[in-house]
């Protein structure tokens, strides 16, 4: 795998975020290859999700830089990010509840066209969006549920939707915020399967707590424990350090 | 400015956040507690003022009138909360503001029917209704002074009941986690309840000390609803400290506004919240959005 | 074909009224269509964007007052120059209150924009512009008239009224076209899901922000021609208490149309007059029945047709059986 800085999507260093006194993101760097599945796992409380609320801009960092292929994105909001081609999907899942799975995923495409907000016409007359909907929908296998109002989805079809709206917004990266969370296992299958066929052409970070998922998928991995990176490398690399072995798979048995 | 004159504007100024304190504490309590907007808080304080002036001239007493009319105001608050607030928790804003602009209008209409729609005024207690002479040409009432005690021992007595006391625990916990304190099984029905009925009869007594220096008239709770909204936008919702440094900040922005800059003094209060709006949109004690 | 019929027959009638009922009805019911055009702008706000304003009636009254002060004494101001100008001003008076009013949210937005609001009471209240507490006259009513040659007078009934129901068509039609736009989806879903429609990309702050600056002219629209039709302004005219009447008849006519305020403003205005004639209390009546309407029906009135003629198979779908305002819940 080169690693070479052009293929660099994400590039984030040395990030730190305290709330008051607490440390929850300590000193953080990480890279996301164009063409990788980047996973972050690590227990509990070791500053996941802060992690992902930093890099999507949902929270801003005391200290650090947050690079977009060549952007400078560390003090943007989460729009302009969203412009600079970051996808984002939620743990907890965050559709539109009352627009259908057709309107939900032109949103997103919506979104990112050139013209967002255009203020006449229908939203239906720009066929480039509508092209990037029914693509995006297909990908995801929802083209049946295109009309269902997304709150009478099923729990895996709305993370399949969630995954349809990120793919709209046609991202370079996506960041993955446990997206098998409180699925079935056949419903998972099918989750993971899309996941896997995500880094093509895109960089993707997933932070994910069913390991046989993660090191199915991931190409790189990062180990988070206490606001710290306690190790990343190849999933083989990191199975055999010894840091993570006593802090965190020691925890849980054999996670292979 | 020579500092006997400026010493009589800053108790003016003091006297004024207290009572603005008295009536804005009980707006945020019901806010972060209840968790429900009340448009009629004003219409209480209104409703107080007039109960004070009808009960005084029966009874001659404002000390009866001040203790009947808190009593009426916590009973017709208890009430209210079974009848209708109770409804609205959980509910969207906008039915909590329709259901309380609804309740104006009745209340208005209630003191139409009562009391009229006189303008009155209120004799203080006797023994407070001096003047202390501060220079030659220059003396102050004392029963502003005694307002400014007598708020103070109130703001005490709130502020012991919310860190110091079992129900203030409870009611501490309602305000940050409503979500939790329901998981803990705390009877929520009687506190809440009793939290609004206290945030009524709060209303109303800033109403009742006010009438002796202020007339008693059918707008007056108007204007003290938005300038309540003023204090807790200042202060931060749901906080009562905030609310405390909110009512102070318009008691000397405005009491000093009119002294300095007469012909803007009645837009300052408003350039001040627009000012902490783009320092803090949250309000100086709120918490911050993560 | 149902689709057109009815707002077909609806506007044939409106076009009829004024040749078969008396002109005080036809005054009337000019008066409902402008309370109709304020209901429908605020409703941009409130039921699209998911923001509960109460300082409508600041934009409304602010605009009525740019006519009075624009009057030249007895002689009718131009339309096109004064209507314009009233709109703008409320325009840039809602940027302002917008700006500062929308880095809040919920609970906060609706206090911060009752108190601008009443900044603004106070401001015409207090100083003596345009006469202070006592008001302003609006002497003669607006002309067009290209030169010197009059065009139209408002000063006619009739002519008002047509007016007034040019202008109330032309609001549906900006309204509804702005609802169905890109715009309007991107507003509504910032109202359902901010946090989502944020890290779609969209920047909700400037997108609120032109829907509550609209909202604002369209109420200084309507403000300009109640100061016409009365001729006279008040600080009452941007007092709360009109800006929370008009969210009564949003919350009558149902949140989620464009049209369905129109509808609430009327019920509630007929329901004033009915009220005002049999009763000296009727503001206790009217606060009872208001109480009795938000805690029964929050989806307005429309709630009432299933209830009349019997829920039909096909029923509401599910996202207008949706509560209204999902998201404004303890800000």
């Amino acid at each position: 795998m080169a690693s070479t800085a052009s293929n660099i999507a994400l590039r984030a260093t040395g990030l730190h975020k305290h709330f008051g006194g607490l440390r929850a993101v300590a000193d953080v760097s990480i890279d996301v290859h164009v063409g990788e599945i980047h996973a972050v796992i690590g227990p509990n409380g070791a500053g996941k999700s802060t992690l992902i609320n930093l890099l999507s801009g949902e929270l801003f960092a005391n200290d650090g830089a947050i690079m977009l292929d060549a952007a400078d994105v560390t003090r943007l909001p989460p729009d302009r990010r969203a412009r600079h081609g970051l996808g984002r999907a939620y743990q907890k899942t965050t559709i539109f509840p009352r627009f259908t799975v057709h309107e939900n995923v032109r949103l997103a495409a919506q979104a990112r066209s050139p013209a967002p907000l255009r203020m006449f016409g229908s939203v239906r007359s720009d066929t480039n969006v509508h092209d990037l909907t029914a693509q995006a929908i297909a990908r995801v296998g929802l083209t049946a549920q295109t009309q269902i109002v997304a709150s009478d989805l099923s729990h895996g079809e709305q993370r399949q939707l969630e995954i349809a709206m990120v793919l709209a917004t046609d991202p370079r990266i996506i960041l993955l915020d446990e997206p098998l969370a409180g699925m079935g296992q056949a419903e998972a299958r099918g989750i993971i399967d899309l996941i896997s066929s995500l880094k093509v052409g895109r960089a993707v970070l997933l932070v994910e707590h069913d390991m046989d998922a993660v090191f199915e998928l991931a190409d790189r991995l990062t180990v988070m424990h206490d606001g710290c990176v306690i190790a990343s490398g190849s999933p083989r690399e990191v199975r055999t350090h010894p840091a993570v072995r006593s802090a965190y798979l020691g925890d849980h048995g054999d996670a292979s | 400015m020579d500092l006997v004159t400026f010493g009589v504007q800053l108790l003016n100024a003091i006297q004024y956040g207290m009572v603005l304190f008295l009536v804005a504490s009980g707006l945020t309590l019901v806010f972060g507690i209840l968790g429900v907007i009340n448009l009629a808080h004003g219409a209480f304080y209104m409703f107080g003022a007039y109960l004070a002036y009808w009960i005084a001239a029966y009874t001659g007493s404002f000390w009866i009138a001040m203790v009947a009319g808190v009593a009426i105001a916590f009973v017709v608050g208890l009430v209210l909360e079974n009848v209708f607030i109770r409804r609205l928790y959980g509910r969207d804003h906008l039915v909590q503001v329709l259901l309380s602009f609804g309740l104006i209008l009745v209340i208005d209409e209630a003191r139409e029917i009562l009391f009229g729609k006189d303008v009155h005024s209120v004799a203080p207690p006797a023994w407070l209704s001096g003047s202390i002479q501060l220079t030659d040409n220059l003396s102050y009432p004392v029963y502003r002074l005694a307002i400014c005690g007598f708020c103070l021992i109130v703001a005490a007595l709130i502020f012991f009941v919310i860190t110091r006391t079992k129900i203030g625990m409870i009611v501490r916990a309602g305000a940050e986690n409503r979500e939790m304190t329901r998981v803990l099984g705390i009877k929520f029905d009687v506190v809440n309840r009793y939290v609004f009925a206290v945030g009524i009869a709060l209303a109303a007594l800033g109403g009742i000390v006010i009438a002796p220096i202020s007339t008693v008239f059918p707008g007056m709770g108007d204007g003290m609803l938005i300038l309540s909204f003023v204090v807790v936008v200042l202060g931060g919702i749901g906080s009562v400290a905030g609310a405390a440094v909110g009512a102070l900040l318009i008691g000397l922005t405005d009491t000093f506004g009119k002294v300095f800059f007469p012909s803007v003094s009645s837009i300052l209060i408003y350039v001040l919240m627009a000012a902490v709006l783009l320092w803090r949109p949250n309000g100086i004690l709120g918490r911050r959005e993560v | 074909m149902r689709g057109w019929l009815i707002p077909v027959v609806l506007l044939a009638a409106a076009i009829a009224l004024p040749f078969v009922v008396p002109t005080y009805y036809v005054q009337f019911v000019s008066k409902a269509f402008i309370m109709g055009i304020l209901a429908m702008a605020l409703n941009l706000a409130v039921g699209h964007g998911g923001l509960v304003s109460l300082c409508h009636a600041a934009f409304f009254g602010l605009a009525g007052y740019v006519l009075a002060l624009l009057s030249p004494g007895y002689d009718p101001a131009s339309l096109l120059l004064t209507l314009p100008a009233a709109m703008l001003a409320a325009a840039a008076v809602a940027l302002i209150i917008g700006a500062l009013a929308l880095r809040t949210r919920g609970v906060y937005f609706i206090m911060v924009t009752l108190a601008f609001g009443e900044m603004l009471f106070f401001l015409f209240h207090d100083t003596g512009i345009a006469g202070g507490s006592d008001g302003a006259y609006v002497n003669a009513k607006p002309e067009i008239a290209i030169a010197g040659h009059q065009l139209l007078d408002l000063a006619s009934p009739m002519a008002f009224y047509f007016v007034v129901l040019f202008f109330l068509i032309a609001t549906i039609a900006v309204l509804t076209m702005l609802v169905r736009s890109p715009f309007g989806h991107a507003l509504a879903a910032a109202r359902d899901n901010e946090r989502r429609a944020r890290s779609l990309g969209f920047p909700i702050y400037r997108i609120r922000l032109i829907a509550f600056v609209i909202s604002g002219a369209i109420a200084g629209l309507a403000g300009y021609f109640a100061a016409a039709q009365f001729g006279f302004v008040a600080p009452q005219m941007l007092g709360w208490h009109l800006s929370a009447t008009v969210l009564v008849m949003v919350l009558i006519g149902g949140l989620r149309s464009v049209t369905g305020p129109l509808i609430g403003a009327l019920v509630l205005i007929v329901l004033e007059e009915v009220l005002k004639a049999s009763t000296d209390y009727w503001k206790l009546i009217e606060g009872l029945i208001i109480i009795v309407i938000v805690l029964a029906l929050p989806g307005g009135v429309r709630q009432l047709w299933p209830m009349i003629v019997g829920a039909r198979a096909d029923g509401p779908s599910p996202r207008q059986a949706a509560p209204p305002v999902a998201e404004s819940r303890h800000g």
